[in-house]
């Protein structure tokens, strides 16, 4: 069966996407993903809090103890150029559209709005295909309402379509009041695609130090259902390209996230974990599924399970919770 | 030729010239001259090429004598070949420049003259180290001014090639080496002019190769040497005229006429100084304001001082002339006078000369200042009947009354020249902004620029004071700012203690940064600032740049707001094209940081002067706040009446007039003196919970600067404790009921490092962030915590150090540190070693201390760390050389061995006489442990009652020599530079000798005191200067060399891991009879670090396998043991973490990540390599017949 879709207006070969991840450093594997059968691929973000930190931690470091003391001046030779800033990302964005065929997502995180304006200029001008907005926020300031978060989201989006043309996907956290209203929200303010969601790095207590640290874990199976239940949820109620990421392993996985209603999946951790070979298998998995369920099209297959058209929507609302509990209370004491 | 201005410093006008002249560039880094090396370094790496279209190479060597020895080499070999030294280091190029002259070798070094340790050392300048070189053969030209430097380094590298002599060009260190000037650059073309690449072809045909053999360093007889040595005499001969041939050449070229001797001033002078190097320009500028004044005076600046034309001196001296006074910046104990005196009295008498009166004097030794008012004082003294002969000036000599007078007020310095002085931190960058305000008016405006630069002697908390002059014609003045029409003062602490306003004259104007809201900013200045502003009418601006600084992201760093405040008020520019110059600079000068750094400067400089507001100055002054005394009345006499006086600044007022007869003789100096000087430099100090706390002592054991201390005593002494006095039960079942625990902090000495709550491994159970100590800010807490840090001094005892258990880092804490608040960085890595050390051993101890970090915060004045317990024992401390400081540790061990050895005989000798049980008991004595140390010292006490009530030659010899019975210890410290580079041939005989010394190599992995430059402890993949693109060579494995040795204790440590195994190794190395070696791993300012994660990283340092911990005891070889002893586990974490946390190895990822991506993965597979020859060597099996 032909595979073939459209992500963010970009004609893609499969619904397979490689998302945000380490992997894409290297243009090799960039290459090797291209190779394995992923259909596009989304580069690490470019990080404006970490080009902004890296700057005045130089800077900091060059000039402690500096013109203070007679003998010595200065501690470091200087050098003429450092490769601070955007363009070493950029440069990337560059090099990975010549190495490979497929269309090449960039990714950003800004932390102001300037920031994420011209940053965004310069992943378009470098020749990015779409743009990821990976808007990583933590409302940790009780006084911030749930209100202003969404507002956030909505004037970054505003601001950055305003100032270029590649189509733009916002990566969201599942953390909203009304996460449909925010979706259709973005939708209105012209997302072109949803990526359904971002995972946070979430932190653990060491309990010989007393630190909290931050605990990175590859993503599980499991963690798919929280998207599978959004994406079928916001299937027919928005516009906008939906991509499901979290917990996609295997070619099932893509098959029921394009049941649910997802445009495309993204995969990472499956990667990290088997390696970018794994692709070709996931994609052997969907193609063996649909070929042997006789779908005709992904268009026919893409959410025929969501919650408008899948036969009990009531699963993916609160009985998915009752059910969960009495299982649990089966094998209580 | 085109005609371009820069603004540089003097040691870049010198190294810019050379780097382009040369092939070869050998260098070894030292103060003043380090500078020159690094920048032709950093040309080097950046691709810059000489004349001849090829980039030079720049080799760092081991010493200035290898540096040398290279340089010679290479000349032979047909390079172009230059280098850049001082002082001591000169001293060691004399062997090959002797050699070199003698081979007739062109060849040009630039010298940044600088004073040689006698009595003391000092970085500073004179011109004591070029006069040792008088004899090698080598020419000697003096620059007085940045332009001469730039202009006779030419003329040098010219005159070499045509004449065959080597040429030292040197000018004076620190007044010119490091003063900034807007100069006209010589552009390659003009270099290319001078150079007569004929000549280079010659020199190069004359260079040794197989092609063509030759043999040269033959070794003579009798019958030839001598007219051997005569062969060369004719290139002497035209010398001089090939000197003034080039400077004419030059003058063609651009403009500017130079002559071996230039005179200056009336052409019918009757008095006239004569004077070489920068006196020469403030002399100049004299002789100008006298002659208008109606005097006739003259000044006869000698640029070519060897080969010494009499025939061209006498030529450029006015007939006129009945009065000569020769300057010499030196000094010659014993001689008939100092070398320029001897050399002009010399020309006159060749000449036949003898109506003029000559006198030779002393200036300017260490850097003394030479002003004009001491200029005038020479002049004046010329007029008397009787002039003094041998004279000095600018001190107080009251001994031997060799001082001319002179009149500080004297001022000379024209109305238009804006004359300004800053005073600033270091840390605030002050001097930094100061430079780029020197660039921007020398560079963009027609005014000429200069800047000088006045620094602390401590490496934390230090004190700046920039020293500015902008004027329409060129500037002379090479002296500080005495009459300031302009003053800065950037922390407003520095009012309560300096009168900032001393040197400004009438209608100055003042800018102050205080945190102080507008409408009381007046009434928070002290007494004597008000007063100065009132009585000189001072126009008074305050800004609070901290303010701005913190808003804008800038942090501590005011800089840029006080710059565009100066700018503002101070109307050099318009303000509008004073804020685009400023931001231009600042975008030059970080914009390859990051747009971030530069962003956040352009948002200081838009808000600096919004928030700069003028102060209403009232009709009389109100303040209550008076200056302190320097010093507290309780102070020694010498502490007041000379250490006080240092302390005060500006220096050049206060310090500089301390009499001749004030001073000791020969450089000896009480220890002890840093608890004189409360600099209560802390933002934040360290606060003791008793409840969280587990009295571990950690926080007292990483304290580099001894302020936190803790004792345990009897709960009743607590009954005077001031009001805040803490104290809990102490814990440990050594500790007798009632028996309390108290840590105290000395609020007024701390630097507010941090390492002690870094340290610290107790958390409070209800809020884990806080610990059993942490930072709060000091000022609320001063008062208070310096009245509970006198009491817990001065009220409750030190315990008894027979009954602590000292192989505890608990017990070995309690110990009295007898090394306390030194000026090293704030967290400085090194001091905790060295304060254990004094804990340890200090009141049995002689230190030899290689020049350094370590000698710099060990022995720099005003004050000195090293101090004495109630007994008054404690380290005696000395400092030699950088290159010989293991012998001269292990001549203290010699005399200590012969010494005590004599006793011993002269004890056996008269053991009837003292009593044979007293003698046997002294004599049997094994002084094992610190019980019997203290018993050996009751009976040698008892010794020498008993001596006092005899008599006779072996009686009174015994006397002088009886304290050599108690045990002493020997400890030779220094750094990694010493021990590795320039001293290890020294360490490595000293090691094999078998005598029985220590050794503490405090291993910053880079010659930490003149700015970190690469040593062979520095470890591959980490950036140096010298190498810039990171060291490519593994570290030197000097513990693994050593244990080859099989004899020498030899340990690896650093406290930050393992603070038990540092205590151990200590304790072993120094009851090991015999010589023990302990490298220990010491973070640095140099590594571009968070100071206060300092250990932190020693920790990952080990936990990588980076720095394994290990002992190698040779007494358990002798049991038949493995002597070798793993104290850390093999690596657990990867390198990358522990090295990309520090700029060191980072900046080169952010510079060539691809290098090191590879060097990365060289210094982990090395690491790895290293730990399992470590492993191997700690498993082999060391039965009884191996062992030996």
């Amino acid at each position: 069966m032909d595979l073939s879709t459209t992500y963010l207006g970009l004609k893609l070969k499969n619904p397979l996407v490689v998302s945000a991840s380490p992997l894409a450093r290297d243009l090799a594997s960039i290459k090797q993903m291209e190779d394995a059968g992923a259909s596009a691929v989304v580069l690490f973000s470019l990080f404006e809090e970490e080009i902004r930190h890296e700057s005045v931690e130089l800077d900091h470091y060059l000039n402690v103890g500096t013109n203070s003391f007679a003998e010595a001046l200065d501690y470091f030779p200087e050098y003429e150029k450092y490769n601070i800033g955007p363009e070493k990302y950029l440069e990337h964005i560059q090099q990975a559209k010549k190495a490979v065929d497929i269309p090449v997502i960039a990714s950003l995180n800004g932390s102001t709005m300037g920031g994420w304006i011209e940053y965004s200029h310069k992943i378009e001008a470098a020749g990015a295909d779409a743009l990821e907005l990976n808007i990583y926020h933590i409302p940790t300031d009780a006084g911030v309402s749930g209100q202003e978060v969404e507002q956030l989201h909505l004037n970054i989006l505003t601001e950055v379509k305003k100032h270029i043309s590649i189509p733009v996907a916002v990566k969201l956290a599942p953390y909203f009041g009304s996460m449909a209203h925010v979706a259709r929200q973005l939708d209105w303010a012209g997302a072109d695609g949803l990526v359904l969601f971002n995972r946070f790095y979430q932190p653990d207590i060491d309990l010989d130090a007393l630190e909290v640290t931050p605990n990175v874990l590859l993503s599980t199976p499991y963690d798919m259902r929280l998207p599978l239940r959004w994406i079928a949820i916001l299937h027919g109620q928005i516009e906008a390209d939906m991509a499901a990421t979290s917990g996609i392993h295997s070619g099932a996985d893509v098959v029921k996230m394009l049941l649910a209603g997802a445009t495309v999946t993204m995969m990472c951790s499956a990667l990290l974990q088997h390696g970018i070979g794994h692709i070709k298998e996931v994609l052997d998995g969907l193609q063996t599924w649909v070929t042997q369920q006789d779908y005709q099209s992904l268009e026919q297959l893409r959410g025929s399970m969501s919650h408008e058209h899948c036969p009990n929507p009531a699963a993916l609302e609160r009985a998915n919770y009752i059910k969960a509990l009495n299982t649990f209370q089966q094998y209580a004491p | 030729m085109s005609k371009r201005v820069t603004t540089i410093q003097g040691t870049e006008a010198a190294a810019s010239v050379a780097h382009r002249l040369s092939e070869v560039i050998s260098i070894y880094p030292i103060t003043p001259s380090s500078d020159m090396g690094e920048v032709a370094d950093a040309w080097s790496a950046a691709g810059r090429k000489n004349i001849w279209g090829t980039v030079p190479h720049v080799v760092e060597m081991q010493s200035e004598g290898g540096a040398a020895g290279a340089l010679h080499g290479a000349q032979q070999a047909g390079a172009l070949t230059t280098t850049f030294t001082a002082s001591q280091g000169l001293l060691l190029m004399i062997p090959d420049m002797y050699k070199i002259a003698g081979e007739l070798t062109p060849f040009v070094m630039h010298v940044s003259a600088r004073a040689l340790a006698t009595h003391a050392l000092s970085i500073f300048g004179d011109h004591s180290d070029v006069m040792t070189t008088r004899a090698t053969g080598f020419a000697m030209l003096a620059s007085a001014s940045i332009q001469e430097i730039h202009d006779l380094a030419l003329i040098a590298h010219a005159a070499t090639l045509e004449s065959r002599v080597p040429f030292m060009h040197f000018f004076d260190g620190f007044r010119s080496s490091h003063e900034i000037q807007k100069i006209e650059e010589l552009d390659d073309d003009t270099l290319r002019a001078m150079i007569d690449d004929d000549l280079v072809w010659s020199f190069r045909a004359n260079r040794m190769t197989p092609d063509k053999p030759v043999l040269r360093g033959t070794a003579q007889n009798p019958d030839v040497f001598f007219q051997s040595r005569e062969a060369g005499n004719t290139h002497y001969q035209k010398c001089p005229g090939i000197v003034q041939k080039a400077m004419d050449r030059f003058a063609e070229l651009t403009g500017r006429q130079y002559r071996l001797f230039d005179y200056v001033g009336a052409p019918d002078a009757d008095r006239v100084v004569v004077i070489m190097a920068s006196g020469a320009e403030t002399a100049q500028e004299t002789v100008e304001a006298l002659n208008q004044d109606g005097e006739k005076v003259g000044v006869l600046k000698v640029r070519l001082y060897r080969p010494f034309s009499a025939e061209h001196f006498v030529a450029a001296l006015p007939d006129t002339v009945k009065q000569i006074a020769v300057l010499d910046r030196t000094k010659e104990p014993g001689a008939a006078g100092e070398p320029l005196y001897m050399d002009v009295v010399e020309a006159l008498a060749t000449k036949g000369i003898t109506d003029k009166y000559i006198t030779g004097g002393r200036y300017g030794l260490g850097s003394k200042e030479l002003n004009p008012g001491m200029l005038k004082g020479v002049f004046d003294e010329l007029r008397k009947d009787r002039p003094k002969k041998h004279f000095t000036v600018g001190i107080v000599d009251d001994v031997t009354h060799t001082s001319v007078e002179w009149d500080l007020d004297y001022n000379i310095e024209k109305d238009d020249v804006t004359r300004a002085v800053f005073y600033g931190l270091g840390a605030d960058g002050t001097v930094g902004a100061n430079k780029n305000s020197i660039k921007i008016i020398g560079e963009e405006t027609p005014n000429y620029a200069q800047g000088y630069f006045v620094y602390d002697s401590r490496k934390s908390g230090s004190m700046t004071v920039s020293h500015l002059r902008f004027g329409p014609r060129p500037i002379h003045s090479t002296y500080l700012v005495n009459h300031a029409n302009f003053v800065a003062c950037h922390q407003a602490v520095f009012l309560e203690r300096i009168n900032v306003l001393e040197k400004a004259v009438e209608g100055a104007t003042f800018l102050l940064n205080t945190h102080v809201p507008a409408e009381e900013v007046w009434d928070s200045m002290p007494l004597h600032i008000q007063e100065e502003i009132i009585r000189k009418k001072i126009k008074f601006y305050a800004v609070d740049a901290y303010k701005v600084a913190r808003e804008t992201g800038m942090g501590q760093r005011i800089n840029t707001v006080m710059q565009t405040c100066f700018f503002a008020i101070s109307g050099i520019l318009p303000r509008d094209e004073a804020i685009g110059k400023i931001k231009e600079t600042i975008y030059k000068t970080y914009g390859k940081r990051g747009e971030e750094i530069v962003k956040r400067n352009y948002a200081a400089v838009d808000q600096a002067v919004d928030n700069m507001i003028e102060v209403t100055v009232p009709q009389s002054a109100t303040s209550t706040v008076e200056r302190p005394p320097a010093v507290p009345a309780e102070a020694p006499d010498f502490v007041k009446n000379v250490t006080a006086k240092m302390l005060e600044r500006p220096a050049d007022l206060v310090a500089d007039h301390i009499p001749v007869s004030l001073m000791p003789l020969d450089g000896t100096y009480p220890t002890g003196t840093t608890k004189w000087e409360k600099r209560s430099i802390a933002l934040e100090i360290p606060v003791w919970d008793p409840d969280t706390c587990i009295q571990c002592n950690k926080c007292v054991m990483v304290c580099p600067h001894a302020v936190i201390r803790s004792k345990v005593y009897d709960a009743d002494l607590l009954e005077n404790a001031p009001p805040t006095f803490k104290s809990t039960k102490a814990r440990g079942r050594e500790f007798a009921e009632g028996t309390v625990f108290t840590m105290q902090v000395s609020p007024e000495d701390c630097t507010g490092c941090g390492l002690c709550v870094q340290a610290c491994p107790a958390k409070n159970k209800a809020e884990a962030k806080l610990k059993a100590i942490n930072l709060s800010p000091q000022p609320p807490l001063r008062a208070s915590e310096r009245e509970n840090w006198e009491f817990f001094l001065n009220q409750i005892p030190n315990p008894d150090r027979r009954e602590l258990k000292v192989n505890t880092v608990k017990g070995a804490q309690f110990l009295e540190p007898l090394f306390e608040f030194s000026g090293a960085c704030a967290g400085c890595g090194e001091t905790p070693y060295v304060k254990l050390v004094s804990q340890l051993f200090g009141d049995r101890m002689l230190v030899a201390n290689a020049t350094g970090c370590s000698s710099i915060y060990g022995g720099n004045l005003p004050t000195t760390p090293w101090t004495t317990n109630a007994d008054g024992r404690g380290p005696t401390w000395s400092n030699s050389l950088f290159e010989d400081n293991a012998e001269f540790g292990m001549g203290m061990r010699l005399t200590l061995d012969k010494h005590t050895e004599y006793a011993r005989e002269l004890l056996t000798q008269l053991r009837d006489e003292v009593g044979a049980e007293l003698a046997d008991a002294i004599l049997t004595s094994n002084q094992k442990d610190e019980a019997e140390i203290f018993n050996q010292r009751d009976r040698v006490a008892a010794l020498k009652e008993k001596l006092d009530g005899l008599d006779g030659p072996a009686v009174r010899q015994l006397r002088t020599v009886a304290d050599a019975l108690v045990k002493k210890s020997v400890w030779i410290m220094g750094g990694d530079g010493w021990a590795y580079d320039i001293g290890y041939g020294g360490l490595d005989h000293v090691l094999a000798s078998g005598r029985n010394v220590n050794v503490l190599v405090m291993d910053t992995e880079v010659y930490s005191n003149t700015g970190g430059q690469m040593s062979k402890a520095t470890p591959l993949g980490a950036v140096a200067k010298f190498a810039a693109g990171g060291k490519p060579m593994i570290k030197k494995d000097l513990a693994r060399m050593v244990m080859v040795y099989g004899n020498v204790y030899v340990a690896q440590v650093a406290m930050g891991a393992n603070d038990a195994q540092t205590l151990r190794a200590l304790l072993e190395a120094e009851s090991y009879d015999g010589p023990s070696l302990i490298i220990a791993y010491s973070h640095c300012i140099a590594h571009g670090i968070n100071m206060q994660q300092g250990l932190e990283q020693q920790k990952m340092a080990v936990d990588t396998g980076y720095w394994p911990l290990f002992r190698f005891n040779p007494e358990l070889a002798a049991k038949g043991k493995n002597p070798l002893q793993l104290d850390s586990r093999a690596p657990k974490a990867a390198f990358e973490d522990y090295a990309y946390k520090e700029t060191r190895y980072n900046m080169l990822v952010k510079a060539k990540p691809e290098v090191a991506a590879r060097l990365l993965q060289q210094a982990e597979a090395n690491i790895k390599l290293r730990w399992s020859i470590y492993q191997h060597l700690a498993e082999m099996s060391y039965n009884g017949d191996s062992a030996q």
